[in-house]
């Protein structure tokens, strides 16, 4: 199987859906001259032309929407924001057209839509250029809410959102797009939404990460193999709708869990987790659930600061030895 | 008073030297001679109007109007009997915008409204049963209960809502544009809005994609000179609607939406406009609700006095008297059409009321197209 990042990985998933369906466009800023921000639409306009990608103005409440009426009679947009911490200008068009279209209309209009790009940190951009922002969107029932977190997931994962006939959020993460992995080609290779992944066996404690914190989960997971403490990590991958059951499953399982993240803590996805875990699982637990979020701070430019606020390796490490009470 | 003929509001305007009210409009401070002279003149532009158009659409756009008048009229008394409950905001008063407006349309064009909806969706033509059986929240209602006043929704005659955040409509209409010229459909999409909604982002941000992209969707700005309390003069510093057009090298035009035929006209010059060239247009209708904001709203910001002469050109009393002298119609018919649309009312109350309520497990029906398992 070929290796490639994720940024391809994506860029295969829309090429693949774009040659497939007709009814499906790219629109955003800078998405086709320029060939994205983060060049995940490489070569897209050259291949469909300026008619299925478009280069919007910055205007991302009126191409929201613009997208939403677009799909509102069929047709299939992905929304590409240049980052989420923008699509904070689209949330009436998301959440109050989007989200309801369907229900307020008693069933008549389906809004098969994908708003896309990249979310949580970067390096070193500032408190408005790196905010995690799923706990927002996962709150509203009519969104649903994806988060991959290698490239063969990005890929079926996007995949299956542009297939899918609701408004999917689809959250990459910023720093990850260079990430390495091995990917399936056929075309029609897909990951289905609201599905979780163990991405690591384990025994003694389990870690449920997603997005950036997968990878910081699996390195903690590693060093604490050498410290003799077998953890698994469970990504849910789609936060809506939740795959409570495999993540409950893997509590059973090692009745230890930390729930790790790069968004805030408060009213968090995490703590949406937490609660279920309490409730599905609260007499499989020895140890309360412990969640590792990011600093309860804007996010400050300072690189020292900076790496402070992010969940890393260290603290996954004392958090998980913490609720195996080995410290 | 000076009677201004509408002047071309932008340099890619059709102009068009009929129908259209004066740039300025009527104020309380106006003599009454001079209001006359106005009615008179707006008056015989009108009759002019009637001679250029066949019997059966004259006949149709009055009905159409007197049926939601009455409509209306049934709707305030239910509310008011807790029949209806949440916001219900009536369209007395400016029943000439959109039965103009939707004369000038083909029946697979796209029509989106604001949360003031309930004479658009009857002019496109969803029967008045299911219209009034989602005031009552019934299962028989057109968005089956869920949506209510303001979110009325017939996908069967391309009646895409109703939409309850002021300015919402107008980005999701300009995709409907860019949906019909994606695929190389002549359809048009015809958005309204209330003046309020142009202070809103909403607004300029889609007049300039639908320019720059040349999509064929025509706003509508229904002017009725207040968003809820605020009237238009405490509320924007460029009064003049249609001027932005030009802001947006958009064609522009305002029209006196108190002459069903005036704005029938200029939607049927931006219609073409938009099936031909694919291109959009700003209209500015300026026109006059005659009851509150809502039906919890008393109204305590406009002086009787305003409202009574707003009354005297009610845009179907003006075009009845009119339709009288052009010999269109007589007394005995205009009162058969008022029998037809009472009954009409009436049916759709007894739809309504006999219509069993959702079931409850539709609480959790339409939340997701392809609900996923977990």
């Amino acid at each position: 199987m070929p290796i490639i990042t994720m940024r391809e990985a994506l860029n295969q998933a829309m090429r693949e859906e774009m040659h497939r369906d007709e009814n499906i466009f790219l629109m955003g800023e800078e998405v086709a001259a320029y060939q994205g921000a983060y060049k995940v639409s490489k070569g897209l306009l050259e291949e469909f032309g300026d008619r299925r990608v478009i280069d919007s103005p910055i205007t991302e409440l009126g191409f929201a929407g613009l997208g939403v009426g677009a799909a509102m009679v069929g047709l299939r947009p992905i929304i590409e924001f240049m980052t989420f911490n923008f699509s904070i200008l689209a949330t009436d068009q998301i959440i109050n057209s989007a989200a309801k279209m369907l229900y307020m209309s008693g069933g008549q209009f389906k809004i098969p839509i994908v708003f896309r790009g990249p979310g949580g940190s970067a390096y070193q951009v500032s408190s408005q250029h790196s905010q995690a922002l799923e706990s927002w969107y996962a709150n509203f029932p009519g969104l649903k809410v994806v988060m991959p977190s290698t490239p063969a997931d990005a890929k079926g994962l996007l995949k299956s959102a542009i297939r899918d006939d609701d408004p999917v959020i689809f959250i990459e993460q910023e720093r990850m797009y260079g990430n390495k992995g091995e990917v399936p080609e056929d075309a029609e290779f897909t990951v289905p939404l609201g599905v979780a992944d163990v991405k690591r066996e384990g025994s003694d404690a389990t870690i449920v990460s997603r997005s950036l914190m997968v990878p910081i989960a699996l390195k903690a997971a590693e060093e604490l193999e050498k410290q003799g403490v077998s953890v698994e990590v469970v990504d849910p991958r789609t936060i809506r709708p939740l795959d409570i059951e495999t993540i409950v499953n893997s509590v059973k399982k090692t009745n230890r869990v930390v729930v790790a993240e790069e968004s805030h803590a408060f009213c968090g996805v995490g703590a949406e987790i937490s609660a279920q875990i309490t409730e599905h699982a609260f007499d499989y637990l020895d140890a309360p659930v412990k969640r590792i979020s990011a600093a309860d701070a804007p996010m400050p430019y300072a690189k020292n600061l900076e790496k402070l606020a992010i969940p890393d390796v260290e603290r996954l490490i004392a958090a998980v030895r913490e609720v195996a009470y080995l410290d | 008073m000076k009677i201004t003929p509408m002047k071309p509001r932008s340099q890619t305007a059709q102009a068009s030297t009929t129908g259209v009210a004066a740039a300025t409009e009527v104020t309380d401070q106006i003599n009454p001679e001079e209001l006359r002279r106005e009615h008179d003149q707006r008056r015989n532009e009108q009759q002019e109007r009637i001679e250029e158009i066949d019997r059966e659409t004259l006949l149709r756009l009055l009905y159409q109007m007197i049926l939601i008048r009455r409509f209306e009229e049934k709707s305030a008394e239910a509310y008011t009997l807790g029949k209806i409950g949440g916001f219900c905001h009536l369209y007395i008063g400016q029943e000439a915008v959109a039965v103009g407006a939707l004369g000038a349309l083909r029946p697979d064009d796209y029509v989106l409204t604001s949360y003031r909806d309930h004479g658009h969706i009857i002019a496109k033509g969803t029967s008045p049963d299911e219209v009034m059986a989602e005031l009552y929240g019934k299962a028989g209602g057109c968005s089956a209960g869920k949506g209510g006043s303001m979110h009325l929704f017939d996908s069967s005659v391309n009646f895409l809502g109703g939409h309850g955040i002021v300015g919402g409509q107008i980005p999701l209409a300009t995709g409907v544009a860019f949906a019909a010229k994606y695929r190389g459909t002549d359809q048009v999409t015809l958005c309204f809005f209330g003046e309020a909604a142009v202070n809103q982002g909403a607004f300029h941000e889609s007049l300039n994609m639908a320019q720059l992209w040349k999509l064929p969707c025509i706003y509508i700005c229904e002017n009725n000179q207040y968003g809820m309390g605020t009237s238009l003069e405490r509320a924007m510093s460029l009064q003049d609607v249609s001027q932005k057009a030009p802001a947006y090298n958009m064609a522009g035009e305002f029209v006196d939406g108190m002459d069903v035929l005036a704005v029938y006209e200029a939607t049927k010059r931006a219609v073409a406009r938009a099936r031909e060239e694919s291109l959009p247009t700003l209209i500015e209708v300026r026109t006059y609700r005659f009851m509150g904001h809502s039906m919890s709203d008393p109204g305590n910001y406009r002086t009787r006095a305003e409202i009574e002469k707003h009354q005297e050109r009610d845009p179907i009393k003006v075009f009845t008297q009119n339709l009288k002298e052009k010999n269109i119609v007589d007394d005995s018919a205009i009162a058969d059409m008022e029998k037809r649309a009472r009954e009409e009312v009436e049916r759709a109350v007894q739809f309504a009321e006999s219509s069993p309520e959702p079931a409850p497990e539709k609480l959790f029906t339409d939340i997701y197209a392809n609900p996923l398992s977990r």
